[in-house]
C-alpha cells in the first residue's frame, strides 16, 4: 500500500527514532529517520518530505540549525521541533526560524496525530490547488462565463469581437443555454458598459403591452394609461436593449421594430413626437428564425436587420466537460446565498450529472443543484439529493430487463405527441423543451404521426 | 510457539493472568482471522524495559524482547501485558506493532480504567482488550490506521476512542486484510 505521505524523523536517540517511526507507520505514513543533522540534510537533498520531526537537543548540529538548513532545502516542508525543555526562549527562537510548531516531550498521542494529520492534509490540498490552477488555466473565459469547451471558446471569441462594435447581435440557442448571461457579458465588455442594460422578454407580454413596454406611451393612449411612461428604448438610451424571445413577436411589432432599427427613431404609443434612439440591440431566440422566415411568420427584412452578428450557444449536452466547473460555480453561489457548508458533489452524483441529457441546459443544471443544495443534509451532495426527473421504473422491473434511457425518452415523446394530437408547440411545452429540440428528437427517433 | 499461519497470544504481565477472559479473547481472535490461535504465559516483561522515572515500560523495547524469542518463519505473536506502555516522545501508548512484521504488544493498564481513572467493569475491559488485540494483529498483517471511526483499525488516542469502535474490520480493511493474507500465503 502506498504511504499517504513521508515523514522524516531526526533524533540522536535510536529508541526515539524507532518508536516514532513505528507509531507513524501504523498511521500509514512512510518514515525515514536520521540520527543527526548532517544525515538529515543528506536525506533532504535526496527526496521531498511532507513533515519533519526534529529533536531540538542533538550533539553537533542542533535542531535549530537543522531547521534553518532544512527550510533552505525544502521551504514547503513544515518542521515540528521536539523538545524536552519547555523554555519560552527556545520555543520563540524555533518559531522565529520558521518552525511550524513545537512539541514538549512527552506529548499526548492525540496531539501528534492531529498535527501530522493536519499538515499532510494541508499539503495534499496545496498540491491539489496547484493541479487545479493548472487545469483552470486551460479554461476559456468571457466576463463571468467560464468554459472548457472549444465550442464555447469560439463563442467567446466572437462575442468579444462583437462587444467592441455597435452592431446588432443575434444570440441563438436552446432555452437555458445562457443567452441573457452572454448578452450581459457583451454589454459589460462594450464601450456602452457604463450605460444601462435593459432586458425585455418578448414572449411574456401581449402585443399591446409589449408595444407600450418597448416604446412607452402617452397619457390617455389606452384605457388605464393615466400618465405618460417611457419605454425600454428610452430607458436603455446610451446602453444595450436585450430583446429576448424575439421569434415570438407579432407581425405588427416586427414592422414597428424594423422601422426603429432603420430610422433610429420612434413615437410613444399615442404620441406624436419622434424620439431619437441610441441603443445597441442584442436579440435572442431559441427558435429557428430562418425557418420562421421560410414559413412566413417572421419578416425577412427584420431577420437580416437582426442577423448582423449571429452567435450560437451550444446546448449543455454538447459541452459536458463544462458540467464540473458549472457545478463549482453554482455551489459557490448557493454556499454564499444559503450560508450552508456545501463543499462538492460525491463522485456518483457527478456521474449522474454527466450522464444526464440536460434538455433544459444550464438553467436545468442550476435548478437541480439549487434543489439539492436546499435539501442536502451534509457538505457533500449525493445522488439522493439530486432529482433529475427521470421516469420511475415500472414496479418490480429487473435492472437487466429495464429500458434504456433513450427508449424511455422515445416512448415518452410519442405519448406526449399523441396526447396533443401532434401539435408541436403544445407537446414541446408539455415536455419542457423548445420546439427545435422536439423537432430534432422527432428526427433522431424517426417518429411519424401514424406510429 | 506459533507456527507459520498461526497466532500466539502471550501473557507477559506482572500480575496473574485472567485465563477465562483470555480464552474468550482467543476464540474471537481465531474466528476473526480464521487462523489457529493459542495462548501462552511467559514471565515478563524484563526489567530493562522499565523507565523508572516515568514508571512506564518502553513498548519498543518490549517488542524487541518478544522478537528475540521468535524463530524465523513463525506466525504472529502478540504480547499482552498489564504494565503501562510508552514511547519516549509520547505520554503513553495502548500498544505497538510491527506493520507487516511478526510481533506486537498491547497493554491492559489503561483499558482497565475509565476515562477519568476509575476501575472499568471487567466485561468492558475485556471488550477493549479484544479490540486492541485485533487492532495490533491487524498491523502485523500489514494494515494501517483506518479513517472509519467504527473500524477496529481506527487509531485510538483514548479509551473513549476504543469504546467507539467495533470489534471488527470495516469492509475496506477486511478486504485489504484478505488480500494481504493471500499475498502472504503465496510467498
Amino acid at each position: 500500500m502506498k504511504p499517504k505521505a513521508t515523514v522524516l524523523v531526526v533524533d540522536d536517540e535510536e529508541i526515539v527514532r524507532d518508536s516514532l517511526a513505528s507509531w507513524l507507520t501504523e498511521d500509514g505514513y512512510g518514515v525515514d529517520t536520521a540520527p543527526d543533522g548532517p544525515s538529515a540534510l543528506a536525506r533532504l537533498a535526496e527526496r521531498a518530505y511532507a513533515v519533519l520531526l526534529v529533536d531540538l537537543k542533538m550533539p553537533g548540529m542542533d535542531g535549530l540549525e537543522v531547521l534553518g538548513k532544512a527550510r533552505a532545502l525544502q521551504p514547503d516542508a513544515p518542521v515540528i521541533i521536539m523538545t524536552a525543555y519547555a523554555t519560552v526562549d527556545t520555543a520563540v527562537q524555533a518559531m522565529k526560524q520558521g518552525a511550524y510548531d513545537y512539541l514538549v516531550k512527552p506529548f499526548e498521542p492525540e496531539e501528534l496525530s492531529l498535527m501530522v494529520g493536519k499538515l499532510t492534509k494541508a499539503q495534499a490540498l496545496q498540491r491539489e490547488n496547484v493541479l487545479l490552477r493548472k487545469a483552470l488555466k486551460q479554461q476559456f473565459e468571457f466576463k463571468d462565463m467560464v468554459s472548457k469547451s472549444p465550442k464555447m471558446e469560439a463563442v467567446f471569441e466572437l462575442a468579444r469581437t462583437a462587444a467592441k462594435s455597435n452592431s446588432t447581435v443575434l444570440i441563438l440557442g436552446e432555452s437555458g443555454t445562457g443567452k441573457e448571461v452572454l448578452a450581459r457579458a457583451i454589454h459589460g465588455e462594450s464601450p456602452r458598459k457604463d450605460g444601462p442594460f435593459v432586458g425585455v422578454s418578448c414572449a411574456a407580454l401581449t402585443e399591446s403591452l409589449l408595444e407600450s413596454e418597448l416604446f412607452g406611451h402617452e397619457k390617455g393612449a389606452f384605457t388605464g394609461a393615466t400618465g405618460s411612461a417611457r419605454g425600454k428604448f428610452e430607458i436603455a438610451a446610451g446602453g444595450t436593449l436585450f430583446l429576448d424571445e424575439i421569434g415570438d413577436i407579432s407581425a405588427k411589432l416586427q414592422l414597428d421594430l424594423l422601422r426603429v432599427l432603420d430610422a433610429r427613431e420612434f413615437r410613444r404609443v399615442g404620441g406624436t413626437q419622434l424620439i431619437k434612439t441610441d441603443v445597441r440591440i442584442i436579440a435572442a431566440t431559441n427558435r429557428d428564425l430562418k425557418k420562421l422566415v421560410e414559413s412566413g411568420t417572421f419578416r425577412e427584412d427584420l431577420y437580416y436587420r437582426l442577423d448582423v452578428i449571429p452567435v450560437t450557444l451550444p446546448p449543455l449536452r454538447e459541452r459536458k466537460e463544462d458540467i464540473p466547473i458549472l457545478v463549482d460555480y453554482f455551489l459557490a453561489h448557493f454556499r454564499a446565498e444559503m450560508r450552508k457548508p456545501l463543499e462538492a458533489l460525491s463522485r456518483d452524483a457527478m456521474q449522474l450529472l454527466m450522464a444526464h441529457d440536460w434538455p433544459g441546459n444550464v438553467r436545468e443544471l442550476r435548478n437541480v443543484l439549487e434543489r439539492a443544495a436546499v435539501l442536502a443534509r451534509g457538505p457533500i451532495l449525493t445522488p439522493l439529493d439530486l432529482d433529475l426527473n427521470r421516469p420511475a421504473p415500472p414496479a418490480g422491473a429487473a435492472a437487466e430487463g429495464a429500458d434504456s434511457l433513450r427508449e424511455v425518452e422515445r416512448r415518452h415523446i410519442v405519448a406526449t405527441l399523441k396526447q396533443h394530437t401532434w401539435n408541436i408547440t403544445r407537446s414541446a411545452k408539455a415536455l419542457g423543451i423548445d420546439r427545435v429540440t422536439l423537432y430534432n428528437k422527432i428526427k433522431r427517433y424517426q417518429l411519424r404521426e401514424d406510429e | 510457539m506459533a507456527g507459520p499461519g498461526s497466532i500466539l497470544l502471550e501473557w507477559i504481565g506482572k500480575g496473574p493472568v485472567d485465563a477465562e477472559g483470555l480464552e474468550r479473547v482467543r476464540r474471537r481472535v481465531a474466528e476473526t482471522f480464521a487462523l489457529p490461535t493459542q495462548v501462552a504465559t511467559v514471565n515478563g516483561p524484563p526489567g530493562d524495559t522499565l523507565d523508572a522515572r516515568r514508571g512506564q515500560h518502553s513498548s519498543t523495547r518490549i517488542l524487541r524482547w518478544i522478537l528475540t524469542g521468535v524463530p524465523p518463519g513463525a506466525g504472529k505473536i502478540l504480547g499482552i501485558t498489564d504494565v503501562d506502555l510508552f514511547i519516549p516522545v509520547l505520554t503513553y501508548v495502548f500498544g505497538e506493532a510491527q506493520v507487516g512484521g511478526p510481533a506486537a504488544v498491547v497493554s491492559t493498564a489503561r483499558l482497565r480504567r475509565t476515562y477519568d481513572g476509575r476501575p472499568a467493569p471487567p466485561a468492558l475491559a475485556e471488550a477493549r482488550l479484544l479490540k486492541e488485540c485485533l487492532h495490533e494483529l491487524g498491523h502485523t498483517f500489514g494494515l494501517v490506521h483506518c479513517p472509519e471511526g467504527a473500524c477496529v483499525m481506527s487509531r485510538s488516542n483514548s479509551v473513549l476512542d476504543v469504546d467507539g469502535k467495533r470489534a471488527a474490520f470495516c469492509r475496506d480493511c477486511r478486504q485489504r486484510l484478505e488480500e494481504l493474507m493471500e499475498e502472504r500465503n503465496r510467498s
